[in-house]
């Protein structure tokens, strides 16, 4: 392999390097510095006098005297059975002492997109056992479903709960579970470990770690290394695999950080304005193909900087993914776990999910129905801090007392607690009938009279 | 068309220069504007989109991972085109017009590159019928014949840009779409199959006012804020309101004949969940399955961003092919957002000099060359056709006043505004009644007045009104509550009520409720302004707003929504009304 000395330009993480041979497009390149280690990075740019490097790690070290080799092909992740249980760095290195990976593959790791027409549809209701997500936003294999969250909020413990009660009721099947952090601290990623120890989730896990002190570049692939190794448990060896990635912000950062490198043209906030693209190539790896098993399902997490959901990061992502969760500070103030605000929390593939013969047939009736009362009594707390309680209407009383109820309820539950659907919607009802029934505008009267606690067939005879 | 593809042969090659992502720099290379050629070893497709002296900048419709300097680059002579003809309906498509299900079959589940595969099929044979005969003059745009494609006749024109001429020989009977099926006196020779560059609009003899609206079945569409048939619209809003549900009722109930359906940079789930889902809806007026009438065009989030770009232009052209046979076609670009950020994106790896928020300065002067192919034509063979035009838009952070939301207001005549509030307290269709707006409403008077009752739009803007005014009493009660506010207005935000949760509200996912017609939409609001003057005579007669709101049979009309056969029990309820209400007044 010919080695060059060309460097003109260090900047950043780019190398450039002049008067090369036709370099590919997206090519690996090894940078060999004096003293022989070696930096890994990417082609960006390639043209006849000018090759465009993005190192992964730092550029420290690199001068004009450092060697520049081309492999001559694209990154390819090496992949395998025998990952389940292995931790792995940022840039795919087994870090847990044990034996490198012996690969029965090697993939590309930018992966290509499933054809819309191959795609199958997904319809089996994951079971988290979280009310606020199996009940009102609810997840179903093969989505994208991220959380949003900020800065000191319970994410992880959120995250952490769905890896561990997951399942697919009346299947036997457990997920493999991917996961990817992207720039968190060791201590958060002590604690996503000592979880999986505890739970023994780590032998159906592969890990990838790129912790806070570790290059921002290599953060660009570590979502991908993750991705390849989803795809390839999942649409090879037919497993459902369940991807965490943390913390897209970090990620989002190290785009801005390389396009600033680069002098792009910024978009908004200073973030690439092809950050939309770049991000879909990440989050529209999920889902399921038609014939195949196995099944990618991805809960991106990211913190919102400050607080802010129109902030160009949850703004893009909300666009891409099929709903999300959102954690919220006012909960969490009020001693409330899970703090998750069901408002603004949605899950597109929901309806494909819920009703007879998935969940229940009230499912989808109830969830709308607890959250008009919800939406409704939380506004009116809002009018409470004016005029009192005392010049409310009946109905407006009832109605925040409800929503009162829907937080101390249905929201809050243990870190370890796992309901089962049935138990999640009966609470509902339960919540429900603190209404009167002429309210419940959204429900059909069939309904009511089957499940609604004061109607149901042998309530009555009670 | 002939002259192109003489030019074609004598197409040069040229060689790579440059590769940074979907934009590569060619050298050596005798190219023209929007020239589509063949870029590197593996053919990839791309488009000329900038000559700068020697440097000819390309597009690349496909993943450049991998090509290198040096590498080929071939001119095909030809712009982007599509092909049309018999056998575009129920296909779905990538933004190149590369049928999926054709990809699937050639490279597997995920989309490799390098893979060419035209638009029809070449092989399969279609039964001809001729409606023109030996000796008849034929003009462009003449329909030559006809084939039942699905439910749905296809007519054969002859191609919009030849001269016109004498038929000599029209065959009748079973053929490819390139087989020969008409000659004319000079010799010249007509396949069924055209194909028509995606960037040009296909000519039509006059463009006209558009008077029809283009019923939904969604009520505070097509009661509120309506549509023409040939008319533009905009549905804004940020994620999560439900634009996307909201394209989707459109692609299935609204009474087009053809729909064309482009998702542009959107979510595969979601073009899943249409490819699933619409081979087992019935369109309500046929009863065939809506699968039949749609053309599917899917260039998701992921795929390469070029083909993105040209995505909507494949699917605009389709319209206007079936505009040009004579038919309603609707058109729902999902969403041109995502169609702007892809003209953003090649224009920065071109380093043109940006306009606002970083989007070229050609933005607003594209968005309204694409809507304006919208409209009600006389086609050039006479027959009326239109196609209605609407486009999703994402603006960021779910602001209104960025750049493409701002310009694709300046051109639509509609505007459905989405709004995040709504959705959160699970109000659907999110669409907010105080900004939305639509310009038609007196372009469609007399047809309501014709077709539905010369009520309607009377009743219409009585609803309008409480909503208006339920707005400003809002303002009020958030200070002081309802209690403060005087009897009579009392009674009016309970109407409001009435109307946002009965009328407005509509459930995409209930059987009945998911289409409603213009009748039934009628015979709802006239019910719920029968309990308004019922309601306001009672508080007349001194009758109070609670016992006003107690009224029990009022409680019974939501569910008139979900009843099929409405009307017997419509008819209950407002008996029951008057009856309740002839009670209080009496005990008053």
């Amino acid at each position: 392999m010919k080695e060059y000395r060309t460097i003109s330009k260090i900047a950043g993480p780019l190398v450039f390097v002049e008067k090369t041979e036709p370099v590919a497009y997206q090519e690996l390149v090894n940078i060999v510095l004096f003293d022989g280690t070696i930096k890994r990075g990417q082609v960006l740019d390639t043209s006849d006098d000018l090759v465009v490097v993005q190192v992964f790690e730092t550029t420290t070290g690199i001068g004009r005297d450092s060697g520049v080799r081309f492999t001559g092909e694209t990154i390819k992740m090496p992949v395998g059975r025998e990952m389940l249980g292995r931790i792995l760095s940022g840039g795919g290195k087994p870090i847990d002492g044990g034996p490198e990976i012996v690969p029965e593959k090697r993939l590309d790791i930018t992966g290509a997109a499933i054809n819309p027409y191959a795609r199958g549809m997904p319809a089996d209701f994951i079971q988290t056992g979280i009310s606020t997500i199996d009940g009102t936003n609810t997840l179903v294999r093969g989505q994208k479903l991220p959380i949003f969250s900020a800065a000191g909020l319970p994410h992880n413990n959120v995250a952490l709960q769905i890896a561990r009660q997951a399942k697919v009721p009346g299947s036997t099947e457990t997920f493999a579970v991917v996961f990817a952090a992207m720039g968190i601290t060791k201590e958060e990623a002590n604690y996503f470990m000592q979880d999986f120890e505890r739970t023994g989730a780590l032998e159906r896990a592969v890990v990838f770690l790129n912790l806070a002190d570790d290059p921002a570049v290599e953060r660009i692939i570590t979502p991908r290394l993750a991705l390849t190794t989803a795809e390839y448990l999942a649409f090879e060896l037919g497993m459902h695999v369940l991807v965490i990635l943390t913390d897209m912000t970090n990620y989002c950062e190290a785009l801005r950080q390389i396009g600033a490198a680069r002098e792009e043209v910024p978009g908004r906030r200073g973030y690439p304005g092809y950050m939309y693209t770049d991000l879909a190539s990440l989050y529209e790896r999920a889902g399921m193909i038609k014939g195949l098993k196995g099944s990618v399902t991805q809960i991106p997490i990211l913190t919102m900087p400050g607080d802010d959901i129109t902030h160009p990061i949850p703004d893009l992502t909300g666009y891409i993914t099929e709903g999300q969760i959102v954690v919220n500070r006012d909960l969490h103030r009020k001693g409330i776990y899970p703090p998750i605000n069901v408002l603004p929390s949605l899950s597109r593939l929901m309806n494909l999910g819920i009703g007879k013969g998935h969940t229940r047939e009230d499912h989808k009736k109830v969830s709308d129905q607890m959250y008009a009362g919800y939406a409704e009594g939380n506004d009116l707390r809002g009018l409470v801090a004016i005029v009192g309680k005392d010049a409310l209407s009946e109905r407006d009383r009832l109605l925040l007392e409800f929503a009162d109820l829907f937080e101390n309820r249905f929201v809050r539950q243990g870190y370890d607690e796992d309901r089962t659907i049935e138990d999640t919607l009966n609470l509902g009802w339960e919540l429900l009938s603190t209404l009167p029934v002429e309210q419940l505008t959204r429900i059909d009267r069939d309904l009511i009279n089957k499940y609604h606690p004061k109607f149901k067939t042998g309530a009555m005879k009670e | 068309m002939e002259v192109k593809e003489k030019k074609a042969k004598v197409a040069k090659q040229g060689v790579l220069k440059r590769i940074a992502g979907p934009v590569v720099t060619a050298v050596n290379l005798d190219a023209h504007m929007y020239d589509v050629v063949k870029v590197g070893k593996e053919a990839l497709m791309g488009e000329v989109i900038k000559i700068q002296g020697d440097n000819i900048i390309i597009q690349v419709y496909e993943d450049t991972s991998g090509i290198r300097p040096g590498e080929p680059v071939e001119n095909t002579g030809l712009s982007l085109a599509v092909e049309l003809g018999p056998g575009l309906l129920t296909s779905i498509y990538d933004g190149i017009q590369r049928p999926l299900a054709v990809l699937v079959d050639k490279m597997g589940n995920f989309i490799e590159r390098g893979v060419s595969a035209p638009g029809l099929s070449h092989t399969k044979k279609w039964s001809f019928k001729p409606l023109v005969k030996s000796g008849d003059n034929v003009e462009p745009g003449t329909i030559l014949g006809e084939v039942q494609e699905t439910n749905i006749v296809h007519r054969v024109m002859l191609p919009p840009n030849v001269k016109a001429g004498i038929v000599k020989t029209i065959k009748s009977g079973d053929f490819t779409v390139d087989e020969t099926i008409c000659i004319l006196n000079d010799g010249r020779e007509y396949p069924m199959i055209q194909r028509w560059p995606v960037r040009v609009p296909r000519p039509v003899k006059e463009k006209m006012n558009p008077t029809i609206p283009l019923i939904t079945g969604q009520r505070i569409l097509d009661g509120l804020f309506p549509i023409a048939k040939g008319g533009t619209a905009a549905i804004p809003g940020p994620f999560g309101s439900g634009k996307t549900v909201t394209q989707q009722q459109l692609a299935k109930w609204s009474d087009a004949e053809i729909v064309v359906y482009i998702g542009c940079g959107e979510r595969g789930n979601e073009m899943t969940e249409v490819l699933t889902e619409f081979p087992h809806l019935e369109d309500p007026k046929s009863g065939k399955p809506l699968m039949e009438r749609t053309v599917l065009i899917a260039n998701t989030s992921n795929m390469p961003v070029a083909a993105r770009e040209a995505s909507v232009y494949t699917g605009i052209t389709i319209a206007e092919y079936f505009r040009d046979m004579g038919y309603d076609v609707s058109l729902m670009a999902d969403s041109t957002s995502r169609w702007a950020e892809a003209m953003r994106e090649i224009s920065s790896r071109l380093e043109e000099m940006p306009g606002e928020e970083g989007y070229p300065a050609y933005l607003a002067a594209r968005l309204s060359e694409f809507y304006e192919r919208a409209g009600l034509v006389i086609s050039l063979n006479g027959a009326r056709g239109s196609v209605s035009v609407i486009g999703a838009v994402s603006p960021p952070g779910g602001d209104f006043s960025e750049p493409v939301t701002q310009n694709t207001l300046r051109i639509v005549k509609v505007f459905w505004a989405l709004d995040a509030k709504l959705s959160q307290r699970r109000h659907f269709p999110a669409i907010n009644w105080l900004n939305s707006y639509s310009l038609y409403l007196e372009a469609l008077q007399d047809y309501y007045d014709k077709e539905v009752s010369p009520e309607w739009n009377k009743l219409r803007a009585w609803a309008m009104e409480v909503l208006q005014k339920e707005a400003e009493l809002q303002e009020i009660v958030q200070l002081v509550g309802s209690d403060a506010l005087p009897e009579s207005e009392q009674v009016t935000i309970e109407v409001a009520r009435m109307i946002r949760e009965i009328f407005l509200q509509q459930n995409a996912y209930d059987a009945v409720d998911t289409f409603c017609d213009m009748s039934k939409q009628y015979d709802m609001m006239k019910a719920i302004k029968l309990f308004a003057e019922f309601a306001y005579a009672a508080q007349l007669a001194g009758v109070s707003p609670a016992q006003i709101i107690g009224v029990k049979s009022k409680n019974d009309l939501p569910q008139i929504k979900f009843i099929k056969d409405y009307k017997p029990e419509l008819a209950k309820i407002e008996k029951q009304m008057d009856a309740e209400f002839n009670a209080l007044r009496s005990a008053a």
